[in-house]
């Protein structure tokens, strides 16, 4: 197969150790790879994203405005970065981003930008409050969602079968557990105030996470799938470690899932495997999640995938599937003169 | 086997033969099942056991076994074997 020679720009180089972002772990599985020989352009929100000073991974990095800024404001920021670039391949690895870049894809075609990404259409469908609809099609269990747009239902939610503890969400991001009436109203402002309305509450479903992720090929297919178990988590219930499995079942009512949709593009299938062993959907990411790094040391490099997805290059066969691999995160300090943050924050570079 | 083996076979229930059959065995007693990422340690005594689930023997079969190799009276062998049983479902969230 041949040796991939583009210039690759990824977003998420945040590393906060709590959460870190994809984009670190997916440039790193190119950088790693013997069949990637080309530039890696880091893509950050945050002067303070670590991934943007780490000149072994990225050869270059820039920061974009926050997709709050809107369209134009980022369009106009990656075509200045392209010109400088010759940007061939733009991976976007956070939630937030994902429907600008969608609606932007005409854009990205003029400047000769490629991408793998799913549709409007596709994304709304793995909206949380469309999550029920989504499992249903598919035919996987999930916990009962209800988009909300006032706290007083918290205290009058028991009496509609909507017993504590009860999961708070953003409708993009964000999720609590709440126990109590005082705790859902707090969490119901908290969750408003940073992501909008409406805000969501999900069933309690208690059990073991089980998470997969995989590439979407946009006609049904579901291709390179690893599975993991958490073995721990942070505080925000981001994996900190954990172990790869195979299980027929989550194999199979994930790719029902990437078939309901066509699914197309990398994504993450999170459940939680019940104390009846049966899988509940919880969430659908769509993206590659920071735990991707784990696929390039089972033999499944998916980001590398993608990339050959994107050049219509073969695919080459994946590893079988491994369990017993595990993964454990750490954090660790770079050195970063004033000078390469003064340049970042001045001039986004 | 003792009078109580009647209950002992009612209340001892092994793991599906196919979780059974999966099951990754170290030979340090480290079992981990690629299926769920469970993982667990047993002694020597608990790895011949659970090799011998694994084989597919009857209770009776087991029991004859064990008592061939271990000194242990027979109600308490019963005991043991229902606590392990139980114990090796529940890691197996069987």
């Amino acid at each position: 197969m041949n040796t991939l020679n583009v210039t690759v720009a990824i977003t998420g180089m945040n590393a906060q150790p709590d959460n870190p972002g994809p984009g670190l772990a997916v440039a790193r599985c190119l950088r790693e790879s013997k069949d990637f020989s080309g530039r890696i352009i880091g893509l950050g929100y945050d002067a303070l994203d670590p991934g943007l000073y780490l000149h072994d991974i990225c050869d270059a990095s820039y920061l974009l405005p926050y997709p709050s800024a809107g369209d134009m404001a980022f369009l106009e920021t990656l075509q200045s970065i392209h010109r400088k670039e010759k940007i061939d391949i733009l991976i976007p690895c956070l939630d937030a981003e994902l429907p600008g870049m969608v609606r932007l894809t005409p854009r990205l075609d003029e400047l000769g930008i490629r991408y793998f990404l799913p549709t409007q259409e596709q994304l709304r469908l793995r909206n949380k409050d469309r999550l029920m609809e989504l499992a249903n099609i598919a035919g996987i269990q999930c916990p009962e969602i209800k988009a909300i747009t006032h706290a007083a239902f918290f205290t009058h939610c028991e009496d509609e079968g909507w017993h504590y503890p009860l999961v708070v969400k953003g409708l993009f991001y964000g999720a609590k557990i709440v126990n109590s009436i005082d705790e859902a109203i707090h969490a119901f402002h908290s969750i408003a105030s940073e992501w909008g309305f409406p805000v969501l509450v999900q069933k309690m479903v208690t059990g073991v996470e089980y998470n997969l992720m995989a590439l979407g090929d946009g006609q049904g297919g579901m291709l390179g799938e690893v599975m993991i178990k958490k073995m721990a988590v942070t505080d925000k219930g981001k994996a900190w470690s954990g172990v790869s499995i195979f299980d027929e079942s989550l194999y199979e009512a994930s790719a029902a899932l990437v078939k309901a949709v066509s699914w197309r593009g990398p994504l993450e299938v999170e459940v939680m495997r019940d104390q009846q062993g049966q899988y509940q959907l919880i969430e659908i990411n769509p993206r590659f999640p920071a735990w991707v790094y784990l696929s390039a040391g089972l033999g499944r490099n998916l980001p590398l995938a993608l990339l050959r997805l994107i050049l219509d290059e073969p695919l080459g066969k994946f590893s079988p599937p491994d369990p017993g691999v595990m993964f454990i995160r750490y954090a660790h300090e770079t050195i970063v003169p004033m000078r390469e943050f003064e340049e970042l924050v001045l001039s986004n570079r | 086997m003792s009078e109580n083996s009647d209950t002992t076979a009612k209340y001892l229930h092994f793991p599906k033969p196919e979780t059974l059959h999966r099951l990754a065995i170290s030979e340090n007693g480290f079992v981990f099942d690629p299926a769920t990422g469970n993982h667990f340690t047993l002694n020597e005594t608990g790895v011949c056991i659970l090799r011998l689930f694994i084989s597919g023997k009857t209770l009776q079969e087991i029991f004859s076994i064990l008592q061939e190799s271990y000194d242990v009276e027979t109600q308490e062998m019963e005991r043991d074997l229902l606590e392990f049983s139980s114990m090796i479902n529940e890691f197996l969230g069987a």
